[in-house]
Order: C-alpha cells, then sequence, then structure tokens
C-alpha cells in the first residue's frame, strides 16, 4: 500500500509555480517509499531542487550529469547488492536526458537488467534550458528548436516510443502514467520498485512555463490529454500490454486549443489538415491500446 | 613471490589484491587482457566483486561514480577513444571527490586510427583533476595501483587516479614480477572506508551545483587536495618501501643524475630503453642523466627544479604533442625551470608506437648538445 | 562554514529558499465546503499544504508560490485564490 503521508520533497525548492515535474515527483517518491536512493539527470529537477547546499531531498540523492544516469544507477545497485543493502534505486529524469542523450546508458541498464527503476517525467521538451525540442515533443509542437514559422508547422516528428524500446529489452514492467491520475501513478511506482528488474515508467507532466498555460491548469491539461487519446495511460507486464486507462474521447483540439505551443494550428486561422494529423495520431492510439469506451 | 606474467595479468593480478566491490569496464585494445582477466577471476570466485559489462566506456566510468558513491571500492580500466569518451565523466569524478582507480593502457588517438603506443590519452585529461602515475616496467605499473588505492582513499585526497602503463608495450609483454600475498596487500591498503555515501538512513545529496558563490572555491579545494596528494604518495610511498622493499617514496625518480650535464626528462616504458642509452653513453665520456617523472599530476615542479639544477641542458621526450604548442611535458618543465640558466629542450617522438631505441636517445642527446630541439624527432622527411 | 567535500548537501537547508515572495494570488481555504479529500496536498507542487485538523487544511504561506492548481482541483470549491495585498 502507498503512504501518502511520505513526504521526502522540502518546501524551498525553485520550481516554477504549478510545476508538474515537481508535482509528479512528491508523488513518486510516496510512491517508491522511504528506503530507496535516487539518482537524478542535469535538468529542470535536478537544478531547482539543490543549489548547493540547499537540498529539497530527504532521501539520498545523487547527479553527475546529463546522459548517465542510467549507468550511475546500474553501478549503485550493483555496490548495494555487494553490500547486501535493501534501498531501492530509482532514476527520475527528464525526457530530454532520458529519450535522447541518455538512451545508450538507458538501453545498457536495461539489457543487464540492474534491479533499478527509471522514471521519466516527460514534459516533452528541454525545458531547463529553455523549451527546445526533444525526442519526446509531440508532432507539431511549436519548441524554441522547432518553431512554427509561415513555412513550419512546429516539429515534424512523432514522440520516440521508448516505453516500447525498453519493453523489447525484456523489462519486466514498463507502464506510463499522468500526474492528473495520482492514484494510479503512485501505485504504479510502488509496483515497479518492487519488481525486481529494470523497470521503467513514464509521467506525463505538463509544464505551464513550456507549453504555455497557467500554472492552476497543470493537472486540467494532463486529464485531456488523457481525454482526447494523445497521452494513454498503461502497462505492459514482460512485454503484454495488461492494461490501459479507457476514456470517452474527446476530440483533440480540446487539448491542444490550451496550449500556446498549439496555437499556431488555430490562429491566425484554423488548421484543419494539420489537427486533422493530430487527430489520427490520437485514433490510432485508441486502436493500438483499445482505449475507446 | 616471483612471477613471469604478461604486463595486464600482473596488473590484473594487483586490483585483484586491492578487492576492489564493484568492477565496470569495456574492451578496447590494448586493454582487453586486464578486464578478461578480472572477468575470469570473478567468473571463478577469485574475486568477489561485481563486474558490471557496461555498453560504452562512458556508462563504464559513470557506473563506478555511482558504485564509489553508493560505498564500494570501484575499478576500471581503458585507453585512448575509450578514455576519451570518458572525457565528461572524468572531470566529474574528480569534481565529485571519488577515490576511483582506473587503469590507462596508454595508446595514440585518433585520427589517423592507431591502436598502438604513446601518452596522448592520459596526457589530454591532465587538467580533469585525477592523479596521474606512470610505470617504467609492470612491477611498477603492479606496485602502483597499490599506491593509488592507498593515496585516493585517503580523506584528506578523495581524488581519483590513473595509473599509465605504456599500451602493448608493457600491457603485452611478460616479465618477472614480485607478486605481493594478499595478506601483505591487505597490511598495507585498509578495507574501503567511504568518506560519505548514499545511504537511506543518512540521506545526503551528491553532486549539487553550485552556483559563482561557491563554484569557484570548490574548484580550489580540488587544487589543494591535488597539491596534497604529492606529499601523500611520497608518505605512501615510504609505506610501500618499508613493507615491500620497493621504493616509490619519490613523484620522480633520477638515474646518473648526480653528475649529469645533460638530464633526458621521460614517463613510462621509455625509462628502460633510457637508462640503457645512458649507461653506454657514460662509457663515452658523456655525461648524461635521466630524471623519470613517476606522477604527472600533481605535477612535482618543485621538485625537478631542485633535482634538475645542476645541469646545464634538459632534453625532454615527450611522448604527445599539444598541437599548436609542444609537448605536454616539455611545457610542464620549462614552466618548473623558469628563470634559471638551462637550456630547455623538448622532443615529440614515439608517437602512435614509433619504437625509440638506444640509438634514438643518443641522437637526441647529441641534439640536445649541440642546441638543436623543440621538433619532432624521427619523422621519415620522405613522406613529408 | 567550510564547503562539503564533493558539493554535497544534508537536508535541511532547502527551506532557507521562502518561495513565498513569488506570491501574487494567496489561497483561502473554507472549511464548510471542504470534503476531506486531501486532493489539495497531494497536487501542490511546493508540498506546502498542511493538515491541521478534520477539514482544516493550512498553506505554509513561506513558501506557497500561489499557483493556484490546490483552488483549481478542490472538488468543494473550497478554495479561493486572492490577490496578495504587498
Amino acid at each position: 500500500m502507498v503512504d501518502k503521508s511520505i513526504e521526502n520533497f522540502e518546501c524551498g525548492h525553485r520550481a516554477c509555480g504549478g510545476c508538474g515535474a515537481a508535482t509528479a515527483v512528491r508523488m513518486i517518491l510516496k510512491g517508491a517509499g522511504e528506503d530507496v536512493i535516487v539518482v537524478s539527470p542535469t535538468g529542470c529537477l535536478e537544478v531547482f531542487t539543490t543549489p548547493y547546499p540547499e537540498t529539497a531531498w530527504k532521501v539520498p540523492w545523487i547527479h553527475s550529469l546529463f546522459e548517465n544516469a542510467a549507468a550511475v544507477a546500474s553501478g549503485i545497485e550493483a555496490s548495494l547488492k555487494r553490500q547486501g543493502r535493501s534501498e531501492k534505486v530509482l532514476v527520475i529524469g527528464g525526457d530530454g536526458a532520458t529519450v535522447d542523450i541518455g538512451m545508450l546508458c538507458l538501453s545498457g541498464a536495461f539489457e543487464r537488467n540492474h534491479d533499478i527503476t527509471y522514471i521519466c517525467y516527460d514534459n516533452e521538451a528541454y525545458m531547463n534550458t529553455g523549451i527546445q525540442r526533444s525526442g519526446a515533443t509531440p508532432f507539431d509542437a511549436s519548441t524554441s528548436t522547432s518553431p512554427a514559422g509561415s513555412c513550419s508547422m512546429g516539429n515534424k516528428h512523432a514522440k520516440k516510443d521508448v516505453p516500447a524500446i525498453l519493453a523489447a529489452h525484456g523489462s519486466p514492467y514498463v507502464a506510463t502514467a499522468s500526474l492528473s491520475y495520482p492514484t494510479d501513478l503512485m501505485k504504479k511506482v510502488e509496483t515497479a520498485v518492487n519488481t525486481p528488474g529494470a523497470t521503467y515508467i513514464q509521467i506525463h507532466a505538463p509544464c505551464c512555463t513550456g507549453w504555455g498555460f497557467e500554472g492552476d491548469q497543470t493537472v486540467a491539461v494532463g486529464k485531456l490529454a488523457i481525454e482526447t487519446g494523445l497521452w494513454v495511460n498503461y502497462e505492459m507486464v514482460d512485454g503484454v500490454l495488461r492494461k490501459a486507462k479507457k476514456v470517452k474521447r474527446k476530440p483533440v483540439e480540446e487539448y491542444l486549443s490550451v496550449q500556446k505551443r498549439f496555437r499556431h494550428l488555430f490562429k491566425p486561422k484554423r488548421n484543419e489538415e494539420e489537427i486533422a494529423k493530430i487527430q489520427a495520431i490520437a485514433d490510432a492510439n485508441a486502436a493500438k491500446f483499445g482505449i475507446d469506451i | 613471490m616471483k612471477e613471469i606474467l604478461e604486463g595486464s595479468h600482473a596488473v590484473a593480478e594487483a586490483v585483484r589484491l586491492c578487492r576492489p566491490q564493484v568492477v565496470s569496464a569495456y574492451p578496447i585494445t590494448p586493454q582487453t587482457h586486464i578486464v578478461e582477466a578480472l572477468a575470469s577471476m570473478v567468473a571463478d570466485c577469485k574475486l568477489d566483486a561485481e563486474y558490471i559489462c557496461v555498453e560504452s566506456e562512458f556508462s563504464a566510468l559513470s557506473a563506478c561514480i555511482g558504485a564509489s558513491t553508493a560505498g564500494s571500492r570501484t575499478y576500471s580500466a581503458t585507453t585512448s577513444q575509450g578514455l576519451a569518451l570518458m572525457y565528461e565523466v572524468c572531470f566529474n569524478a574528480a569534481g565529485m571527490r571519488l577515490p576511483i582507480v582506473m587503469t590507462i593502457a596508454n595508446r595514440a588517438m585518433s585520427a589517423p586510427l592507431s591502436i598502438w603506443n604513446d601518452q596522448q590519452d592520459s596526457i589530454s585529461l591532465r587538467d580533469s583533476g585525477w592523479i596521474q602515475l606512470y610505470a617504467e616496467d609492470n612491477q611498477e605499473a603492479l606496485d602502483l595501483h597499490l599506491l593509488a588505492y592507498r593515496v585516493c582513499e585517503d580523506h584528506d585526497i578523495l581524488l581519483p587516479a590513473f595509473v599509465c602503463f605504456d599500451g602493448f608495450i608493457l600491457s603485452h609483454t611478460y616479465e618477472p614480477v614480485d607478486m605481493p600475498t594478499q595478506e601483505e596487500v591487505d597490511a598495507y591498503l585498509p578495507a574501503f572506508n567511504p568518506y560519505q555515501r548514499l545511504d537511506a538512513k543518512d540521506p545526503i545529496s551528491f553532486g549539487m551545483y553550485a552556483t559563482p558563490d561557491y563554484y569557484m572555491e570548490f574548484r580550489y579545494e580540488n587544487q589543494r587536495a591535488m597539491l596534497r596528494a604529492k606529499e601523500a604518495i611520497v608518505r605512501y610511498g615510504t609505506l610501500f618501501k618499508e613493507q615491500f622493499g620497493r621504493d616509490y617514496s619519490g613523484l620522480i625518480e633520477g638515474y646518473e643524475l648526480e653528475d649529469a650535464e645533460i638530464a633526458l626528462v621521460a614517463m613510462g616504458s621509455i625509462c628502460g630503453t633510457v637508462k640503457d642509452a645512458i649507461d653506454e653513453m657514460r662509457k663515452d665520456g658523456i655525461k648524461v642523466g635521466l630524471l623519470k617523472i613517476r606522477c604527472f599530476r600533481p605535477f612535482p615542479d618543485e621538485e625537478i627544479a631542485a633535482a634538475l639544477a645542476h645541469v646545464k641542458t634538459v632534453a625532454i621526450l615527450d611522448k604527445n604533442v599539444s598541437l599548436g604548442s609542444k609537448g605536454a611535458v616539455g611545457l610542464e618543465i620549462k614552466d618548473a625551470l623558469y628563470g634559471s640558466s638551462i637550456a630547455v629542450y623538448d622532443y615529440i617522438l614515439g608517437l602512435g608506437g614509433r619504437d625509440i631505441r638506444k640509438k634514438d636517445i643518443r641522437a637526441i642527446t647529441k641534439l640536445a648538445e649541440q642546441g638543436s630541439g623543440d621538433m619532432f624527432y624521427g619523422l621519415r622527411e620522405e613522406l613529408l | 562554514m567550510p564547503l562539503n567535500i564533493g558539493c554535497t548537501a544534508r537536508p535541511g537547508r532547502g527551506r532557507d529558499n521562502k518561495t513565498g515572495s513569488w506570491r501574487v494570488f494567496y489561497p483561502i481555504f473554507t472549511e464548510e465546503t471542504c470534503t476531506g479529500c486531501e486532493i489539495c496536498v497531494l497536487l501542490c507542487p511546493e508540498g506546502c499544504i498542511e493538515k491541521k485538523g478534520e477539514k482544516k487544511y493550512v498553506p505554509d504561506l513561506d513558501y506557497c508560490k500561489g499557483c493556484g492548481l490546490c483552488a483549481e482541483e478542490c472538488p468543494g470549491d473550497a478554495i479561493t485564490m486572492e490577490k496578495e495585498e504587498k
């Protein structure tokens, strides 16, 4: 059972008001329990929690580099094993560190099946450096390196499917979650840390600053992603899809239209063709995961 | 006990005797025989360690950072391109003050690709905050691993170290070595006692970032630890001598240097050839000696200035080049001797495995005598 | 205070940074309409809302950044945001 009273994330951190990552991390730490060591790659989370000497972490925590969190976690796990210690090793990193620059170390750690849990809080761009595109940025999102312009509709590529990649490594437990569904999120974290081997959770963590909405809308935006089928919460056990959250789907524009990163799809005029492409992504998700009620 | 071993196997045995708890390495020529030997030891329960077969050198050292921070003695080995891939991890490990020991089987840097020896790889990491020790022969390579762990893990030091030995020239050469027993090594090297560690019972945040209000002081502390390492190497080198009889109490070593007029300065296996060449030149009445640098980082500038104070000419044998400038050792020596009247010449040689023979040492000595230096030595002019 | 070797720190000093100064709006909690669901406690990015009694939840205004997430998500509309008087 998840102990919701666990509070291992200290006030005083420097995240933006309404930060999805901060909200998600508080939930992650409740799901993970007290006996945990956290590794964070470079990124927003690392920076807003640990300006020397003020740490927000009340659990042991380590940051080494941007791209090596999974390798650092591998070393910690090996050391703990050798010492006969019980702590769970948990990586909490952003999408850039996970799906792009850290992919080599991530793949290695999962191939070796270290007993670690890797959690990616996915805010779909490099937020710490100023909202640049990552491999997790969704199709057509305008970022500072995939800007919408007179001859661009923003990001040209679909999100990299890292959960599938890690499931293909033989991971015993891969899941997606959303901070807008806290009970599900915490339970999945608890399951992941208590499943032996390398487990992975990708958490949809809306970023008010990067996506362009007010900080009080973080949870609402997250819910819309689920309700439109653009984000699917599911679990894969030993590579087999076990559970996907079913929804009565809303049109994607309900999600897109509340975020400045998709504003170019609606202004100066509504771009039916592009919105249809994104609707097709949601439709494909719905078919793949069987989420339609 | 005397054994005849390949250099890599002598190093692997030394590492085993140091009881690392986590070994993390990626294979690369000419380092492979070391890590293969260690993997075999783990497979045969002769080494009680976790051996992590990582997917790159970058991860090899990153895993060492994790394991070291979690409280284990860690070891890795690499060379050349592998070390270059570790570049940012090297700086990170030193800044985090982790006493990781890593063997470097020195090899040239690409391009062009070369698997053969020079010292460009480790020299290029000279600013990374790692102690750098260079071995002349396999006995020294073996012994320096014990010394490195002893120095690095001192809570007054807490720095990582490279133990460098020349790829192929030493790593793949069989030499007799005196192998200490486990009891002897245990008596010299205490069990790993981490200064601080990741522990749920006493949560500490590692690897925080430093604003401009703090960063410079952290770098200064790294520098001070590096300078303290000089004294620690002397102290633990002396302790080593008392226990094992082999003398590593000096950061540098002289050979026929006391009355020399010309001093050759070198690091690594070339020192053996230089000594033989000196013996011959001495017979011809040439007053030449060797100053061997065992410890390149921290750099023993004062010790070198004192040891060379009486000579007229210095010739540095640099198996590396800082392109656009000079050899790295040459630059350091010129700095150490600044203001003296000693003539100092730098010779870039032996790059990418180009053989250095006694006659080359003799030729360089002659060039230095003639006042000709700061050059690549031994170029094939017909190719240029 | 000498530096901690390797740029490390134990918990404690994190609370030195009083993020309440960022706030433009502050939350007012009404006990009458509170359902006691604690979603505010769970969702607060700061973790600065504390249960002080049955249906009595109090934000630590030293840290509350005034993001309004708690007010937005409160199922009983028991939290309202008021402009800070400075």
